[in-house]
């Protein structure tokens, strides 16, 4: 069986992001950029199916700025085989990565695509839909465990109030949430093999998709600020407050 | 409560923009590594310290190790993170892709077992002797001995100590007393008592690997009589199994103020006359064995230094940025809303200090560690041995300034944090309690300064002394001088500093030269002090003219950049200007601590 999973570069969990002044959109010039933890749940599951001798191949892709490079090999010295990055400026809409890697399921016919949910830079939360749509595939979304049978596998999905467990035909989409799996390190010595795995790198066009944005960015803003709490004398003055000032009763 | 443990936009700061660290990928021994594969290493560890490490700092403080006469019991968290640390290859960061490690320059290496110590310094002794061990048996021992025991301790099964402390012998290693007895098989028996072993017993690793000084039947007095020997908690068979448990008892635990997390032993050799030894390297070359492996370690100790400066420093800047207490000096009415801590000049000339000293320190520990580099690896012949000169005469520094003025930095974070920083609730008092422990072991402050003033600075006729002073000199010509971001008042006062540092030294040599070192010596702290203010001057100097010529890619940088600038001012116009109360007293020759008599004391 061959996995393809595809990773996001995305800034740092860590980072407290601001907005940039002018509201186009989020300071990410000299910001640390990691892989989307969703991304590294997806990467340790096929690595573990692989591990398991259920997988032959973990294929790892990554779309966008060359930089992007980094977020593949981070993935190849967990434990992917090769990587390929479809390298592009261009700012990339869930559809337009859907439609590449539709491309890229073509040319590499896997038996199954494990993606994160979403990505915590947009928490968009669609490319693995869009794709098993476009594809045609079933599709097991927001995955807490993940069982293969012959020619198919089990899914256990993470829904309001508990969990669904659905079968699917393979090839098919898988997209991963939280309890799914906790991600390996990256092994210090594994980074130097990483370094020697081979990456190949394509445009958009090779995969004859057009990247032009559907959406506008109107404004990015942050947040509002939080405001101080109050104290409330009693209960009677509580409720007015929430009915007059508040009005959410 | 868990705070940051460094600021990663300082440590790409220094690394690639003050030190240029990727340009030793075009060293034969790092050309397959990038900044990517640096990047990468340092990640796995940030990671391995904030998800094992950090999160059990406190309770390990809280639940020292303890021994019930038969075995050593650590909190479980203890083995947990060190278990995943070796697994993850770090603790054989910087050895030979033939031994399984990743070959990373000591520029890079230093900079991850940083951070670990950063998130905790009590549980991440006990990995960071093992490295000191494992270096001593690859750099000194026999191919079999190397054989033996060090693939164990690179994988994390066998961990390593350090044994040359006595009751009787603390600064002074040349009256140490264990002794050595050869046997017909080549090996030898061990008898004395050793104290505040670090990692001296434990069941956190397999075995235990003690690196131990002692002395055989007809050496000599002093240090030329001291051998260094492998002994074993368990004997190891050829396959590298264990064998039998050799004659090395646990006396007892100490009760330490910090650095509780590690086990700190009283360790009695041969109690029942059956303590197995292997001699290392030559007979009397023990001390020459150690000492070849102390830059490192010693970059070590000032790296940890720093790491609980810094950590401390980072806390109580967000505690700063969120407590509101008082108003703006004049400010009357009671009614205006109180300001935020930061906003009041005298805590952001706490916090200026704290910077000054913890970014100075890292700068200076990480441009020791590129020094082990260029050492090493180094194209040029000339430039090694540049390197190396360089390196001995500023290790006593690199280890003693840090553990000194970050610690101060720990004082100030506490103060800044008022009474809660006095509270366990909050990290700042442990970090000031561990990082107590740094001007005294690896060698005491006194023991540094006398070791920079009385060997370093004198050696070959003080050719390290002058290098070092002509490369302080050679930036504060090279920085800009006039239009915008002119450095002309920061270079001006390096200049000057450094002016005193050469006369003091000249006039303190002449001293020396009359054979009277006691009176040479007698203020050598005080000269550790100036000279090492003198060479954060400088390194803050680097970091200024680095900040002014970089292209700010947005506002955060520039504000980065701006703090830069901010910090090496405050060095510049409030500590600096100290050495020159020191070179006074340092050049006249004070002589009252000399001529006090104890009895008046
Ligand atoms: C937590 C901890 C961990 C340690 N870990 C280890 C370890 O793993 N292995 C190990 O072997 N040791 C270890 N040590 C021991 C440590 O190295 C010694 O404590 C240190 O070398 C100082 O020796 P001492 O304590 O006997 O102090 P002393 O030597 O008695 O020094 C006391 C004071 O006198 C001063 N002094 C001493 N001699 C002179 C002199 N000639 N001139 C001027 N001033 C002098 C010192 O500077 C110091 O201020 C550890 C100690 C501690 C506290
Ligand atoms: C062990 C202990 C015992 C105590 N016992 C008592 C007790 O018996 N009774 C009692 O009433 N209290 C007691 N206290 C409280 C103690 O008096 C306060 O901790 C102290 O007044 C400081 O207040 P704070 O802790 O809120 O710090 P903060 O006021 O928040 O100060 C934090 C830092 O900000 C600085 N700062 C604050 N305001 C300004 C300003 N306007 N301008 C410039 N800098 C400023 C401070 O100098 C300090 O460095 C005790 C505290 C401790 C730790």
């Amino acid at each position: 069986m061959k996995i393809l999973v595809p990773v996001k570069r995305v800034v740092d969990y860590n980072v407290k992001v601001r907005v940039k002044a002018d509201g186009s959109g989020v300071e990410t010039a000299n910001v640390k950029m990691s892989m989307n933890p969703f991304d590294e749940i997806a990467v340790e599951e096929a690595v573990r199916l692989k591990e398991k001798g259920v997988a032959e191949e973990v294929v790892v892709v990554s779309m966008g700025v060359s930089q992007c490079q980094e977020t593949i090999r981070t993935a190849l010295a967990m434990g992917g085989d090769r990587g390929i990055l479809v390298e592009t400026d261009d700012e990339l809409e869930p559809l337009a990565v859907a439609k590449m890697l539709k491309g890229l399921a073509e040319k590499e016919s896997p038996d199954m695509v494990i993606l994160g949910k979403q990505a915590i830079d947009d928490d968009a939360n669609q490319t693995g839909q869009m794709f098993a749509a476009l594809m045609g595939w079933g599709q097991g979304t927001f995955a807490s465990e993940v069982d293969i049978q012959d020619g198919s596998i089990q899914v256990t999905r993470e829904i309001d109030g508990g969990a669904e467990t659905v079968k699917l035909k393979l090839p098919a989409v898988v997209t991963t949430d939280l309890r799914l799996n906790e991600p390996r390190y990256a092994k210090l010595p594994n980074i130097m093999k990483a370094k020697k795995k081979q990456l190949d790198t394509l445009s958009p066009a090779d995969l004859g998709v057009d990247t032009t944005p559907r959406l506008k960015t109107v404004k990015v803003a942050e947040p509002p600020k939080r405001q101080g709490g109050i104290k409330v004398a009693d209960v009677a003055e509580l409720v007015d407050k929430l009915k007059n000032e508040a009005k959410v009763i | 409560m868990n705070s940051p443990i460094v600021n990663r936009r300082d440590l790409d700061f220094l690394l690639y923009e003050l030190l240029d660290t990727e340009r030793l990928t075009e060293r034969e021994r790092y050309a397959e590594h990038s900044r990517e594969t640096f990047d990468a290493a340092i990640e796995t560890a940030h990671r391995v310290a904030v998800d094992y490490l950090q999160p059990h700092n406190r309770k390990a403080d809280l639940n020292e190790p303890t021994f019930d006469g038969d075995k050593v019991s650590t909190i479980p968290e203890v083995k947990e993170a060190l278990d995943v640390y070796c697994d993850t290859g770090l603790l054989a960061a910087g050895q030979d892709f033939e031994r399984g490690g990743m070959q990373l320059p000591a520029t890079v290496a230093q900079t991850c077992t940083a951070i670990t110590k950063g998130a905790n310094v009590g549980t991440f002794a006990y990995v960071g002797l093992t490295v000191a061990a494992t270096n001593l048996i690859l750099a000194h021992g026999s191919d079999e001995q190397i054989q033996r025991y060090t693939p164990y301790m690179l994988s994390g099964r066998f961990f390593g100590t350090m044994c040359l402390t006595e009751p009787q012998a603390g600064s002074s290693l040349g009256d140490l007393r264990t002794r050595a007895v050869p046997q017909d098989d080549g090996s030898y028996r061990i008898r004395g008592n050793k104290v505040f072993i670090s990692g001296g017993d434990h069941e956190l690793a397999e075995n235990i690997v003690h690196m131990v000084l002692a002395r055989t039947p007809d050496a000599p007095a002093g240090v030329r009589g001291i051998s260094l020997f492998i002994v074993p908690k368990y004997l190891v068979n050829d396959d590298g199994s264990l064998g039998p448990r050799n004659d090395v008892k646990l006396a007892g635990l100490i009760h330490k103020m910090g650095y509780r997390g590690t086990t700190s032993t009283m360790l009695n050799f041969g109690e029942n006359d059956e303590c197995t030894g292997y001699l290392v390297g030559q007979p009397g070359d023990g001390l020459k064995c150690m000492f070849h492996m102390m830059n490192e370690a010693r970059i070590g100790v000032g790296l940890g230094a720093v790491m609980l400066g810094y950590g401390g420093y980072l806390h109580s800047l967000a505690y700063a940025r969120e407590r509101r207490q008082g108003r703006a000096p004049g400010e009357k009415d009671p009614a205006t809303p109180q300001r935020l801590l930061v906003e009041h000049a005298d805590v952001r000339r706490m916090l200026l200090a704290q910077k000054s000293y913890v970014e100075g320190g890292l700068a200076l520990g990480l441009y020791g560690a590129r020094l082990v580099d260029d050492e090493r690896t180094h194209p040029d012949a000339a430039a090694r041995a540049n390197a190396t000169r360089q390196l001995a005469l500023l290790t006593p520094v690199i280890k003693s300034w840090p553990s000194d003025y970050c610690l101060r930095a720990n004082d100030l974070a506490i103060q800044i944090l008022g009474g809660y920083g006095y509270t366990r609730e909050y990290p700042v008092e442990q970090y000031f309690r561990d990082n107590r422990l740094n001007p005294i072991h690896e060698g005491t402050h006194g023991i540094q300064a006398q070791d920079l003033l009385g060997r370093k600075v004198r050696q070959e006729g003080g050719t390290a002394f002058d290098t070092m002073v002509a490369t302080m000199r050679a930036t504060v010509d090279e920085v800009n001088h006039d239009g915008p971001g002119s450095l002309a008042g920061e270079a001006e006062a390096l200049a000057r500093a450094l002016e005193a540092l050469e006369e003091t030294t000249r006039a303190l040599r002449a001293v020396g030269e009359t054979g009277d070192t006691e009176r040479y010596l007698a203020n050598a702290s005080d000269y550790l002090d100036m000279f090492g203010h003198i060479v954060i001057a400088w390194l803050w100097l680097r970091q200024a003219a680095t900040a002014a010529a970089a292209q700010p890619a947005s506002d955060d940088d520039r504000a980065f950049y701006q703090g830069k600038l901010a910090a090496c001012r405050y060095f510049m116009n409030v500590e600096l200007p100290k050495i020159h109360h020191l070179a006074a007293l340092l050049r006249r020759g004070e002589d009252t601590p000399l001529n006090t008599d104890p009895d008046w004391l």
